[in-house]
């Protein structure tokens, strides 16, 4: 692979512009670089930062390749400035044993756009009932483990799980939802929901397993991980339990900083996500405990539909939404302009805090020499307008259709190999 | 007027338009022999109802062949509704063949709603006949109808709601109805029954249904389903009966002038005492007659009056 010169970069978008050469998937030097023979990536100014690092990605593959791939979902990955993504075990089969990991890995490898790391069921097929072989999955690979999609409810597998899970360095991400609350529920429990008509899903669901899980995590000298916060109450609870000591990290989705349950008044189900679309202030106080570090960082719950199970009555509907190649400007529209966070943030966010969590030791780097190339390159200052057709993800289910967004990626560096460039792949 | 999908947000005047021809109808047709008009002849309108349901049904359908128009009815059994076709593809099938009206009763909220926006390119119109716990308008349409015949103007009425009104189509629509035609709406029922975020509608809320029946001028029960008994929204039937159920007793502490209604089915004994159903202060089965009346005035405002369509 020859050298590669990324010309007037600007690293964590500080001080004038210099030239990085990378070589042999290495950052191999920073500032006025001579390179006979290198590729060159004009950079005309753009922000330098770790390449993205996504905990919660739905890529399903097994099961529903007529909406998304590994093959499609890693180059929307690698448009959206993602280095490294987690694809979530609801897949059909259910990624509750080493056999579907390791088909996951190993078609990630050979996509080889992004780094595609398999997240393990908690429970056998995600029932909440046994607890999947963690050990065989974590062996195999595995860092996080997640019943995404179900809650771990039962207080009993959740405390084992924790207390299991020590042992092997791996962490268990939450998807918190108490499901005797949300029996039916539909929408945000709260004004808009009452007046739609629609079954609420009340914070408080979100907030019990959230306080509940952060007191067994504590008592069990564990980690936990609490998947997509979408209410005040939920920060509040974060904010308590890391200030006594619990090991908990927490992530929220790009849609729950910008969208609220306003938008729920079309009735149209691009709008139907879980948990679901909050009030504004749910996410401005989101965007405040994101900006504090009470959340820890952006994950996308990229989850793509088709058509037909999108396009119906609200309630017949799939939740979730397209997330990959939108996340990064939603952080600029909701984060940067907003002066919540500046380009340092963003990479703390969106690289190095994920990278963290699931121990991953080549991502979330300090852009520095002797590092690994795994970069994203920003152009901020550009904006663009959704068009979920266009997309690199097979489903087109976007809340943000034809919305102008700012921040644009220039370009993504997966070991130094440029995975995407000016908006297309390169394989 | 296009479709009517629900009363939230409706100009008074065209719901007064709607009843005042509704009122015209009713008298042109009083008395007469043959109950028929040719206003909508040579228009088609299907209702489609993904529920089980007697009465709406059945009088959407007069309406429409009073007015004399073509009327079918497709229903969730006997029609490709039950081999698993899409709301979708249901509903621009019906108006590929010709629908001018699609009445639609559907269990999911806003399926009115989607269906307007999967009709607009066919411009075939959309009754919501109701839509899961959203909206009810021709209910609340007839109930005003009702509520005008016997007590007037509604400017300033006071009207109960009582019953689960968080599942309730009926009492959203006539929420907004009533508040929009100047009535002063009281929401009765236990704090289980009601919305989250009630307190932001123009109403008041109670949970003491004797304190307010003396200043009423008409009482409405909401039916409670049965699924909602054994759901622990309340302790028993006998409980919920005794707290909100309309007795003698309870007539009693009505006005003399004031007006009982009940959408139906009713479960006498439980939300209303049989005696109370059946006395001449219930305008029960004047609802019933009067939504044939509605319902013609709603296809007539929706397909002939073309200088509003235009």
């Amino acid at each position: 692979m020859k050298p590669l010169i990324l010309k007037g970069v600007r690293p964590y978008g500080e001080g004038e512009p210099v030239d990085v050469l990378i070589r042999d998937g290495v950052i191999a030097a920073i500032g006025d670089v001579t390179e006979e023979d290198a590729e060159t990536v004009d950079g005309n100014g753009a922000v330098l930062l770790p390449g993205f690092v996504d905990l919660h990605t739905h890529l399903r593959e097994p099961g529903r390749e007529d909406t998304e791939t590994i093959a499609t979902g890693s180059a929307a990955a690698a448009l959206g400035g993602y280095t490294a993504v987690f694809a979530m075990a609801n897949t059909n089969p259910v990624a509750d044993n080493e056999v579907v990991v390791q088909h996951v890995a190993r078609r990630g490898r050979e996509v080889g756009l992004v780094d595609v790391h398999p997240v393990g069921a908690v429970t056998v097929g995600l029932e909440g009932v046994k607890l999947a072989e963690l050990g065989t999955m974590a062996k195999a690979g595995v860092r996080v483990f997640s019943d995404d999609g179900h809650c771990v409810h039962d207080p009993l597998i959740m405390r084992r799980a924790l207390e299991y899970s020590k042992a092997l360095d791996v962490v268990v991400a939450q998807h918190a939802e108490e499901p005797r609350l949300t029996v039916g529920a539909q929408a945000h429990e709260g004004e808009q929901a009452s007046r739609l008509g629609l079954q609420g899903w009340p914070a408080a669901a979100e907030e019990s397993i959230v306080a509940r899980d952060c007191l067994l995590a504590l008592h069990a000298g564990a980690r936990l991980h609490v998947c997509h916060v979408s209410t005040t109450g939920t920060a509040d609870v974060l904010k308590w339990a890391k200030a006594r000591g619990t090991q908990v990290s927490a992530e929220v989705t790009p849609h729950h900083l910008l969208l609220t349950d306003e938008r729920l008044a079309t009735y149209d189900p691009v709008n139907k996500v879980n948990p679901p679309l909050r009030t504004a202030g749910d996410a401005a106080e989101l965007r405040e405990a994101l900006a504090e570090g009470v959340i820890d960082c952006v994950a996308t719950d990229h989850a793509p539909h088709a058509v037909q199970d999108k396009d119906t009555e609200w309630s017949a509907a799939r939740p979730g939404m397209l997330g990959l190649q939108t996340a990064l400007s939603i952080v600029v529209e909701t984060m940067v302009r907003t002066g919540l966070l500046d380009w340092r943030g963003v990479a703390r966010v969106m690289s190095e805090r994920p990278a963290e969590i699931a121990g991953l030791p080549d991502q979330g780097r300090p852009i520095e020499v002797g590092e690994p190339a795994n970069l994203t390159l920003v152009d901020p200052d550009t904006t663009w307008t959704v068009r979920g057709a266009e997309f690199a993800s097979i489903a087109a289910n976007t809340p943000f259709e034809g919305m102008e967004l700012p921040g644009t990626v220039v370009a993504t560096l997966l070991r130094g190999r440029v995975t995407a460039v000016g908006g297309r792949i390169r394989s | 007027m296009k479709h009517l999908l629900s009363t939230e947000g409706i100009d008074p005047a065209q719901a007064t338009a709607i009843l005042d021809t509704a009122a015209s109808l009713k008298q042109a047709l009083e008395g007469r022999e043959v109950r028929k008009l040719p206003t909508l002849r040579g228009r088609t309108v299907i209702t489609m109802f993904y529920e089980a349901s007697t009465r709406t049904r059945v009088s959407f359908e007069i309406a429409g062949k009073w007015m004399s128009a073509d009327v079918v009815n497709v229903s969730s059994s006997g029609s490709s509704v039950g081999k698993g076709e899409s709301l979708r593809d249901t509903a621009l099938t019906l108006a590929a063949a010709g629908a001018d009206c699609v009445i639609v009763r559907h269990p999911a909220s806003g399926a009115a709603h989607r269906l307007a926006g999967w009709l607009r390119a066919a411009g075939t119109s959309v009754v919501n006949a109701g839509d899961g716990m959203h909206e009810h308008p021709t209910q609340a349409l007839l109930d005003a109808a009702t509520l005008r015949e016997r007590l007037g103007d509604l400017r300033d009425r006071r009207i109960a709601i009582v019953g689960d009104v968080l599942h309730s189509r009926v009492a959203r629509s006539n929420v907004h109805l009533l508040t929009a035609l100047g009535a002063d709406v009281t929401l009765v029922a236990p704090p289980t029954l009601l919305p989250t975020g009630v307190e932001s509608w123009p109403v008041t809320i109670s949970h003491e249904l004797d304190a307010e029946l003396p200043s009423l001028d008409a009482v409405m029960l909401l039916r409670v389903q049965a699924e909602r008994m054994h759901g622990g929204f309340f302790p028993s039937a006998r409980e919920y009966s005794i707290s909100y159920g309309l007795s003698e007793r309870r007539l009693k502490l009505l006005p003399e002038h004031a007006v009982v209604l009940h959408p139906g089915p009713m479960l006498r004994g439980m939300e209303i005492a049989s005696a109370v159903a059946d006395s001449p202060r219930a305008a029960i089965t004047d609802q019933v007659r009067n939504g044939v009346h509605v319902r013609m005035a709603v296809l007539y405002h929706l397909l002939a009056h073309e200088e509003e369509n235009a």
